[in-house]
């Protein structure tokens, strides 16, 4: 079904990660309204139960991403990927041409680097200060208002970043067919992921567009 | 996680897969890791002063910060039926002399007390100056008169499932108010109205919301929330494992 020049782009593991990560997140940011927003938390109520979802959602946010990092090679490839900063993604932030889609980048493009390192970083300090505010009798009082102000101010944050992140995606069906299918067309990523799609060195394990057209081959397991 | 090598050429591969380039998504994670620890040990502070800037803030912008200086709306369960203020009925049965039930005007019509108080939750977050009336339950309760071997005073409210509880001592004190009005207007449905207690000297989870039964009993019967682990006795800054600043 997919068409010969498509490339390959996420393994079934990193999908995976990607669709789990992003319910559970999705979870608690609901839940999160549901307590905080207070239109919302008058129509739901039940503060109990809405506490323990957005709780127990938040402690398992890590276990994708742990999961990933055990068992998918393709995705401690893209970890690297993300992590690394190469010369060209300062001039790809710098530059206006990117608006207009012009410049070139690696499988990952400055931005795209930039929002999963806060997403990481936001979530590991909503974590703590979320354990924080569980277990508030363990703190004095102080600590405890600066996690809730910490947590508060964090999770504002990523639900804004978190809200790009979804209206870039929605207006590119090829990116969300990346991550629907594994998949993307030669032409989206000449366009979008030029560096990567021509296999330049700078960026390791270039795709190899031999293996596009096998349905389901799993670089989980190599 | 490659060290951090500076930075290599582009196209100029290394063989032997040196990965060129800068850990920036490392130093992002550490940096948000470091701004969140001086959060907590700061935010409190912070907090402060934003919700001092916040009440002389013509512009409202600060009303965008999330979490200062402002209520949040708690409810354990999962709707509460509106009371209309004219269907609205206070029971006030137990060990009373002359059992009653109230109607707002009945309320009106005893002794009003009206004072500023601040809302201190047991979840961290303070309101300052809020101005309460209504007719203290001292009031109330010498209007209903208190049998002898009365010693405590139950609450109910008609969201069914939250309950109250003070001693007689605490219950005659002049800072514990059946409240009618909040803010200068009748207290909203979801802060608790019509009629809500408001405890000042203890956390706000004393206070409850959609009072509609005040019962004199022989002995403290512990609420909603004190049946899950919190302290009775809720005084600000000495109970909870707490030390806020008492309210103003």
């Amino acid at each position: 079904m997919h068409r010969s020049p498509d490339l390959r782009r996420f393994s079934r593991g990193e999908r995976w990660v990607h669709l789990s990560f992003g319910v559970l997140m999705g979870v608690c940011v609901a839940t999160a309204a549901m307590l905080y927003w207070a239109p919302l938390s008058t129509l739901v109520g039940r503060r109990e139960l809405v506490e323990a979802v957005h709780y127990s959602s938040g402690l398992l946010l890590p276990v994708p991403l742990l999961t990933g990092l055990v068992a998918s090679q393709a995705y401690r490839a893209d970890v690297r990927r993300l992590n690394l900063f190469l010369p060209g993604d300062w001039e790809w932030l710098r530059s206006s041409a990117r608006r207009r889609g012009h410049y070139p980048s690696g499988k990952f493009n400055a931005g795209q680097k930039l929002n999963s390192a806060f997403v990481l970083g936001a979530v590991m300090v909503l974590l703590v200060t979320g354990l924080m505010l569980h277990y508030f009798t363990l703190f004095p009082d102080d600590i405890s208002t600066g996690a809730t102000f910490v947590h508060d101010l964090f999770a504002a944050a990523l639900v804004l970043v978190t809200g790009g992140h979804i209206w870039m995606a929605w207006n590119d069906a090829e990116a969300r067919r990346g991550l629907r299918t594994g998949f993307v067309s030669r032409s989206w990523a000449e366009r979008e992921h030029a560096l990567w799609a021509a296999g330049t060195p700078e960026e390791p394990d270039a795709p190899d567009s031999s293996d596009a057209p096998e349905p389901e081959p799993n670089p989980d397991r190599e | 996680m490659p060290d951090d090598r500076g930075i290599t050429e582009p196209g100029a591969p290394e063989p032997g897969a040196v990965e060129p380039g800068t850990p920036v998504g490392r130093r992002v994670v550490l940096g948000l890791l470091g701004l969140g620890a001086l959060g907590i040990a700061l935010g409190s502070r912070v907090g402060s002063v934003i919700s001092t800037i916040a009440q002389r803030d013509p512009t409202g912008l600060t009303g965008l910060i999330p979490g200062n200086g402002r209520f949040r709306f708690y409810s354990v369960v999962g709707g509460v039926d509106q009371v209309p203020a004219a269907e609205y009925a206070l029971t006030v049965d137990g060990l009373v002399e002359q059992p009653a039930t109230l109607s707002l005007a009945d309320l009106a019509a005893l002794p009003q007390t009206t004072f500023t108080r601040d809302v201190q939750c047991v979840t961290g977050w303070r309101v300052e100056d809020v101005a309460w009336s209504g007719v203290l339950l001292s009031d109330l309760l010498a209007h209903v008169g208190v049998a002898r071997i009365g010693t405590a005073v139950q609450f109910g409210s008609f969201d069914g499932v939250y309950t109250e509880s003070l001693d007689l001592e605490q219950a005659m004190r002049p800072d514990v108010l059946i409240a009618t009005s909040m803010q200068g207007e009748p207290v909203s449905h979801d802060h608790g109205g019509p009629v809500r207690l408001y405890v000042a000297p203890m956390y706000f989870y004393k206070s409850i919301k959609w009072l509609d039964r005040v019962t004199v009993t022989d002995e403290v019967v512990p609420g909603y929330w004190e049946q899950r682990g919190y302290d009775i006795d809720a005084w600000v800054g000495q109970s909870n494992g707490r030390n806020d600043a008492p309210i103003a």
